[in-house]
């Protein structure tokens, strides 16, 4: 049974007892626990089930790496699925239950597949399953969903109430690691005046040293590192982060970091996770190393556990797995726990070391301790169901047979270490095998490298491979100099430090314990412990052909759990190596990507969540919008009005009044949005005659041009009225959505081709508010405010414009329209615009001013048979298309998109060309609705002549009017063509199709006798 | 070929799976094959499997520089649709989902089609319009797809927030025979088939060059000596402008990373796959329990399968606001895949300058879908000359402005 021993527990205080419950139990902790360390304490074995045979798990690590202790935290609002016990530091009121079993965690239906795991061999499901068709989607696949799947989803209903942060720093050297090695270097940068950024994820300083009874200058590790963080924290250039993981390690020097600020204390308004985007010139990964478990039979079951974290809970937290615990090993660390746990007063019935010999400095003092220790030998299986009862012994070289049976109630396991390589492989660099430690470090010839071809990542300590202590602070000293150098900052030169360890023999390298068990035992071998992948299931991938080592994790699923293999893939690919008889390094890794353990979305996202999402663009009079109840439409950033619906009315009733209000008297239309775009310099003209396809370097200061603009492939882009301002001087109007998209591609043509023309670009969209006074009315409203522009037709005629005051404002007055009607758009300073809105509004009360929104917009231009960019433009069609060959000069040598409307298939006469269509029924045609054509085509589709591009409810004509595309659209004037509908005509009928008469564009207005007045 | 089926197991269960044989073979490359494709991601190996299968050619190598599968076939996040706009498309995709609903059966692997239905969501007015365009084009194309209202949108996806503050969902455009397989089991399933009509599958192998006599292809380089063809199909995906410069012509393709993401497995929430193209991300559960997220490519050309983490955060800040319950779950792998994007969005399958030599590529952020149509069509191509389903996906129609653009209807497709 696992405890809580009397005392120690280095890290926890006994005087400050935690509540917290899971499954909902109360449990009582120590301040300083982790959950895992708090649950062993409590009795508490069985923490999770593993995903494809939902065996009981317990906790096996004591880090980021733990595979099984995964748990629901939280409630309700905060509930948060597949938190690691191991890293969960627990608090007053943490509620926490295990997860992926039904009904309960003792008793758990889906262990059934733990009965049959022989007919679930790995990518059974890619054999099975085929037959009956349908089955696959009704029947097992729901099964195979309900049954996978680890953590409890939140709610939906609920918000996430917590915030996250994100913030930016520009550093000399991001240090990942606050072990030895990473404070040793800290302490050398921090010399050197180096900003360094000291990066750990645990909430400790100190790393393993303290737990592995490590000695530095003649002191217990605990007190030097004590004293160097009091060092580094009296630095300066030093940033001292806790609980803050290095995720990930990018191109030209950028890192992530995740801190985890408050999820030990979670509190109202502290936000709980920060993520840190740094850009370093170096990163040093002092990351450590990672201990591997060894494949043994029965080595799953609950109280079998690394012996590493073995140590941890017992030092760390006065925790431990069990009463009596076998070591068993291939290397000379793991006695490091028979040591520990003799001295907390624990039974280590014996050590069962696979190498043949056992004889260093720590083997001796284990044994002068009185404890067995039996060389040559493996387990052969562990007996027990939901624990450890006994350990079977048997020869490491034999098959199994079992020698002898060791009660015991728990089992710490070694199989060498892993240096902890991410970092430096994130951005490709290489790992080279290590044969006489069996591990892969990081390859000094092939580092990551950066902008200048030269390496930038070092890793130093235990994760170059450096693991013994002595070694380590070495290792981190000569790595941190080598970078400091590359900086071109001084060095210090300070002496090694003594570091007094036991001398360690030699590892042997055991991959399959005992090396010739059979297939039934290679069955019980786990390698990953979460997805239930065992030695025998990559056997079966290797003898299948599934022989690359990414072929294997893909079909076994070895190392895609959510440890990703940080405890498997090492195993994983010696068992491979042996199954193909090649080398571990001809067989390779996987590859190593960020994030180092997973992080949350939360943090990815930042603040940037609900209204802060994307930036919400207003207007100068988006208040009033919002007060007078207009209904909104997202376009681009902006949000602009679609209709001002008034009480009882239908958002069909509103437009249809605003239209009818604008026709007959006077529209006010908020056109701010509109793009507005200074081009300036002795060559703008020639500029904007490259961008438009027209001529636009002729047009006269005072008056106004329409034009259009093609993207190289000769398509239309944009449209709008350029207005020169003088000599030099241009002002282009873009659409609403373009204005942003328009300026840069100014910027690219300008930077990129013609980077000697002298033309200045600036959008000033939001300098101004600008408003559309439109309807017969509009002069008289005008007038009535006052103006000193004279605004007649003879002094301001179609397609000018002027600057002055009009009502005591300072306005340009275009007079511009895209409605048909008399219209004049004003542009005031953004400041002036609510005002000169409101005073519009007040004084056009005796004329019926309506403000309107975009869909009468919308209604009226089509009406008038305007083209709108997005409508009658897809990024497939051409001004030709649009009959608006009158706005391409002929006499250009050159614009954008010229070349390109001369190959074949632009000049075609079969595309289909710009019409008005009028239903026989006067209703209107369904959006995107296709003009019907005889027969099919080769690929059995049905043919097509046309189709709808915009379709509205005229009120003004009482009818349904739609503008479209057409094949010899113009030529086929008062044809009547059927259009497709998706609505059957009855049920199961054949959808219904309607017909239209092929019309002019222009349905109202022919002559511009209303617009030129 | 020993077939694959429950029986199957349960009786290697006995002999404890000691019995299963390779699922391809490993052979050394013969001196000429009538046929060698280069590349054995989905697209290659399909073109193979139909070659054999539709057109009785059998002496054929798939020649893989490193393993089969590993390119961008076994990096995508496997949604499978066929609601596309212009003719094409939808013809060839549309083949290529109903080649899926059958393809388990077809190659005696499951491939674990599984048609949960795609919905694409309409955020603004003008999604909504460019939407009912499509479904009107789907109703004639004989693609089965619907606009949905919001209300329904929710029923198919309790998860979904309707009324974000930013953009509220207006609808959906529905294709309920849309769905997901598993990527891997695609190239396996089309390998094992391959191998066994006697095709040979050369992994580990990089093809280094194109050797022609008179404009006409009669062999290849590769990095296990020169092997002699009678025609040559390039299906390179990302690497497609290294290869064609190495049979002498150049290619409208730029390449640049595609990334996606999973978060730590979860209990089902989510059986439909979501789109939101106006916030750019989009989003599934996997049979695993993880959640599958990914958006748009980077905007820099780039060789390395490593992709920036600003888009990613886009990505997920998008899918935050469409789904908030993700918020509190972890991202657990992220990786990227370098794609081959051409200039309309669109794949190119047509002959080339140099005789007997075919390309297949272009597939860019959306060609897992298209695997079993592709292949089809180029094997059809490459066996004939001629093909329905490419021919509006020649080469030619860059010269001529031919151009089948998808960005119309979607903006982000995959
Ligand atoms: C992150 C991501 C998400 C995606 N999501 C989707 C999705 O949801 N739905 C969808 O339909 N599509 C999606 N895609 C796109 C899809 O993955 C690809 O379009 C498709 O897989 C391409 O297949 P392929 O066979 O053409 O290329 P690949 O699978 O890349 O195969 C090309 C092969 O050619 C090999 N090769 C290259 N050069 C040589 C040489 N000289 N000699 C020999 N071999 C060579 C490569 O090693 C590789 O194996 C996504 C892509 C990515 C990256």
């Amino acid at each position: 049974m696992s405890l809580r021993l009397p005392k120690g527990g280095r890290l926890i205080d006994r005087d400050k007892r935690v509540v917290f419950s899971f499954n909902g139990k109360r449990l009582t902790g120590f301040a300083g626990d982790t959950l895992a360390s708090a649950l062993m304490g409590s009795g508490q074995r069985i923490m999770g089930r593993s995903f494809k045979y939902h065996r009981p798990r317990g906790v096996v690590a004591s880090g980021v790496e733990e595979p099984n202790a995964l748990v629901n935290l939280g409630k309700g609002k905060t509930h948060e699925p597949n938190q690691r016990a191991t890293t969960t530091e627990i608090f007053q009121g943490l509620q926490a239950t295990s997860q992926n079993h039904w009904p309960s965690l003792s008793w758990d239906i889906g262990e059934v597949n733990a009965l049959i795991p022989r007919f679930l061999p790995a990518g059974f499901y890619y054999k099975t399953f085929i037959h009956p068709r349908p089955f696959w989607k009704h029947v097992f696949e729901p099964f195979i969903r309900q049954s996978a799947g680890l953590g409890k989803a939140p709610d939906p209903k609920l918000q996430d109430p917590d915030r996250y942060e994100q913030f930016y720093a520009h550093t000399d050297l991001v240090i990942a690691g606050g072990g030895i090695a990473g404070l040793q270097a800290a302490l050398e940068a921090g010399r050197s005046g180096a900003q360094v950024i000291l990066c750990e994820q645990s909430a400790h300083w100190g790393g393993r040293a303290p737990v592995d009874g490590v000695e530095i200058e003649g002191q217990p590790a605990e007190v030097w590192i004590k004293n160097a963080v009091d060092t580094l924290e009296k630095m300066e250039n030093i940033h001292l982060r806790l609980r803050c993981m290095v995720a990930g390690v990018y191109d030209h020097g950028y890192v992530l970091a995740y801190e985890r600020v408050s999820d030990h204390a979670p509190q109202d308004d502290v936000v709980r996770h920060r993520l840190w985007r740094i850009r370093s010139r170096h990163v040093i990964a002092a990351t450590g190393a990672l201990e591997r478990p060894l494949s043994f039979a029965g080595n799953d079951k609950p109280g079998v556990m690394l012996a590493s974290a073995v140590r941890d809970h017992v030092v760390n937290y006065g925790s431990a797995p069990g009463e009596r615990v076998v070591i068993v090993t291939n290397n000379d660390d793991a006695y490091r726990t028979a040591l520990v746990l003799a001295e907390a007063g624990l039974t280590v019935p014996c050590v069962v070391d696979a190498r043949a010999r056992a004889e260093g400095a720590l083997p001796k003092a284990v044994r002068a301790r009185g404890i067995r220790v039996l060389a040559g030998m493996g387990i052969s299986n562990i007996k027990g169901l939901r624990g450890v009862v006994a350990a079977q012994l048997c020869r490491q070289d034999g098959a199994g047979e079992v020698i002898e049976d060791v009660i015991c109630d728990a089992v710490a396991m070694s199989g060498g270490w892993s240096p902890v390589v991410h970092l430096w492989s994130h951005c490709g660099g290489k790992l080279l095998w290590e044969k006489e430690n069996s591990f892969f470090r990081p390859d000094p010839d092939k580092p990551p490298t950066d902008q200048n071809g030269e390496g930038f990542v070092i890793c130093a300590g235990a994760a170059n491979g450096a693991l013994h202590a002595g070694q380590t602070l070495e290792d981190a000293l000569n790595s941190t100099r080598k970078s400091l150098q590359d900086l071109n900052m001084p060095v210090s030169d300070q002496a090694f430090l003594k570091v007094s360890v036991p001398e360690e023999e030699k590892l042997e390298p055991v991959w399959i314990m005992p090396a010739k068990a059979g297939p039934k035992k290679r069955a019980k071998m786990w390698l990953d412990f979460q997805n239930d992948v065992k030695v025998s299931d990559v056997q079966l991938a290797a003898r299948e052909g599934y022989e690359s080592v990414e072929h294997t994790k893909r079909y076994t699923t070895l190392g895609m759990a959510t440890d990703q293999g940080k405890l498997s893939n090492i195993n994983g690919l010696a068992v491979l190596a042996g199954a193909l008889g090649a080398e571990i390094p001809q067989v390779g890794t996987t590859t190593f990507r960020p994030p180092y353990a997973p992080i949350s979305m939360g943090a990815i996202a930042g603040e940037a969540r609900g209204a802060l999402f994307q930036p919400l663009r207003r207007t100068p009079i988006q208040g009033w919008h919002e007060d007078n109840g207009a209904h909104f439409e997202p376009v681009g950033y902006w949000r602009r009005p679609y209709c001002f619906p008034r009480k009882g009315e239908s958002h069909r009733d509103a437009v249809n009044r605003e239209i009818l209000a604008v026709r007959n008297g006077v529209g006010l239309l908020d056109a701010s949005t509109l793009g507005k775009i200074i081009v300036k310099g002795p060559d703008a003209g020639r500029f904007l005659d490259m961008l438009y396809t027209n001529v636009m370097s002729s047009l006269k200061p005072g008056k106004c041009r329409y034009g259009l603009m093609c993207s190289e492939n000769g398509f239309l882009m944009d449209d709008g009225v350029v207005a020169r301002l003088d000599e030099e001087t241009f002002l282009v109007h873009t659409t609403t959505g373009g204005a942003d998209r328009i300026h840069a591609h100014m910027e690219d043509w300008l930077q990129c081709e013609w980077w000697d023309w002298k033309v200045y670009t600036a959008n000033v969209t939001e300098a101004f508010a600008q408003i559309a006074v439109v309807g017969p009315k509009a002069r008289a409203l005008l007038n009535k405010i006052g103006a000193d522009i004279d605004l007649s037709k003879e002094a301001l005629p179609f397609m000018g414009w002027a600057e002055g005051r009009i009502g005591g404002f300072d306005a340009r007055v275009f007079r511009i329209s895209f409605s048909g009607e008399l219209s004049f758009e004003i542009a005031v300073p953004a400041s002036q615009g609510r005002a000169f809105w409101d005073k519009l509004l007040e004084a056009g009360a005796e004329f019926g001013a309506t403000p309107y929104g975009t869909e009468a917009l919308h209604v009226m231009r089509a009406e008038k048979g305007f083209i709108m960019i997005g409508d009658e433009t897809d990024g497939t069609v051409i001004p030709q298309d649009l009959g608006l060959d009158w706005a391409i000069s002929k006499k250009k040598d050159d614009y954008l998109g010229k070349r390109a409307q001369e190959r074949s298939h632009m000049a075609d006469p079969e595309r289909w060309k710009l019409v008005g269509l009028e239903t026989l029924d006067g209703s209107v045609l369904p959006d995107g609705s296709y003009a019907l054509d005889e027969g099919v085509n080769e690929n059995g589709q049905g043919n097509t002549q046309g189709r709808v591009t915009s379709t509205y409810f005229s009120p003004t004509l009482g009818r349904g009017i739609a503008m479209g595309l057409v094949r010899h659209g113009p030529d086929r004037m008062g044809e009547v063509i059927a259009f497709n509908t998706t609505k059957p005509a009855a049920k199961g009928a054949a959808p219904k199709t309607i017909k239209a008469r092929i019309v002019s564009p222009v349905f109202y207005d022919p002559e511009g006798e209303k617009q030129n007045v | 070929m020993r077939r694959y089926s429950a029986f199957a197991i349960a009786r290697q269960a006995f002999r404890h799976h000691e019995g299963w044989e390779r699922a391809w073979r490993s052979p050394e490359p013969k001196a000429r094959y009538d046929v060698v494709i280069v590349g054995a991601g989905g697209h290659g190996l399909a073109t193979a499997y139909y070659l054999g299968k539709n057109h009785g050619i059998r002496n054929v190598a798939v020649i893989e520089k490193g393993w089969l599968g590993g390119g961008n076939t076994g990096r995508n996040t496997t949604i499978i649709r066929s609601n596309y706009l212009q003719d094409p498309s939808a013809a060839i995709y549309e083949k290529a989902r109903s080649l899926y609903e059958t393809l388990s059966q077809d190659l005696n692997y499951n491939v674990m089609f599984s048609p949960r239905g795609v919905m694409m969501l309409a955020q603004t007015e003008h999604e909504i319009r460019g939407y009912q365009r499509t479904a009107h084009a789907n109703a004639l194309q004989g693609v089965a797809t619907e606009f949905i209202s919001p209300r329904r949108v929710k029923e198919l996806c309790p998860i979904i927030n309707l009324d974000g503050p930013r953009y509220p969902v207006l609808g959906a455009l529905w294709q309920p025979r849309g769905g997901t397989a598993r990527h891997d089991a695609v190239a396996w399933g089309y390998a094992r088939a391959c191998s066994d009509i006697g095709m040979d599958i050369i992994q580990q192998t990089e093809v280094t060059g194109v050797q022609r006599e008179g404009g006409q292809v009669v062999g290849i380089d590769t990095t296990r000596g020169p092997i002699a063809c009678g025609k040559l199909g390039i299906v390179v995906a990302g690497h497609s402008g290294v290869m064609a410069e190495r049979a002498g012509f150049r290619l409208p393709i730029e390449s640049v990373a595609l990334q996606a993401l999973v978060s730590e497995p979860i209990k089902p929430v989510m059986d439909v796959v979501v789109m939101a193209n106006t916030v750019h991300g989009y989003m599934s559960q996997s049979d695993k329990g993880e959640m599958v997220i990914g958006g748009g490519a980077d905007g820099y050309n780039n060789y390395t399968q490593r992709g920036s983490f600003h888009h990613v955060e886009e990505t997920v800040r998008a899918l935050i606001e469409t789904f908030p319950i993700i918020s509190r779950l972890k991202m657990l792998r992220w990786w990227g895949g370098i794609v081959d994007m051409t200039g309309d969005r669109s794949p190119i399958i047509s002959k080339t300058p140099v005789e007997g030599v075919f390309v297949n590529c272009g597939w860019g952020t959306g060609g897992f879908k298209a695997i079993p149509g592709s292949g089809w069509a180029m094997a059809e191509l490459m066996a004939k000359g001629h093909s329905p389903l490419a021919d509006a996906f020649s080469l030619d129609r860059f010269r001529e402005g031919r151009f089948i653009d998808e960005s119309v209807a979607a903006g982000v497709a995959h």
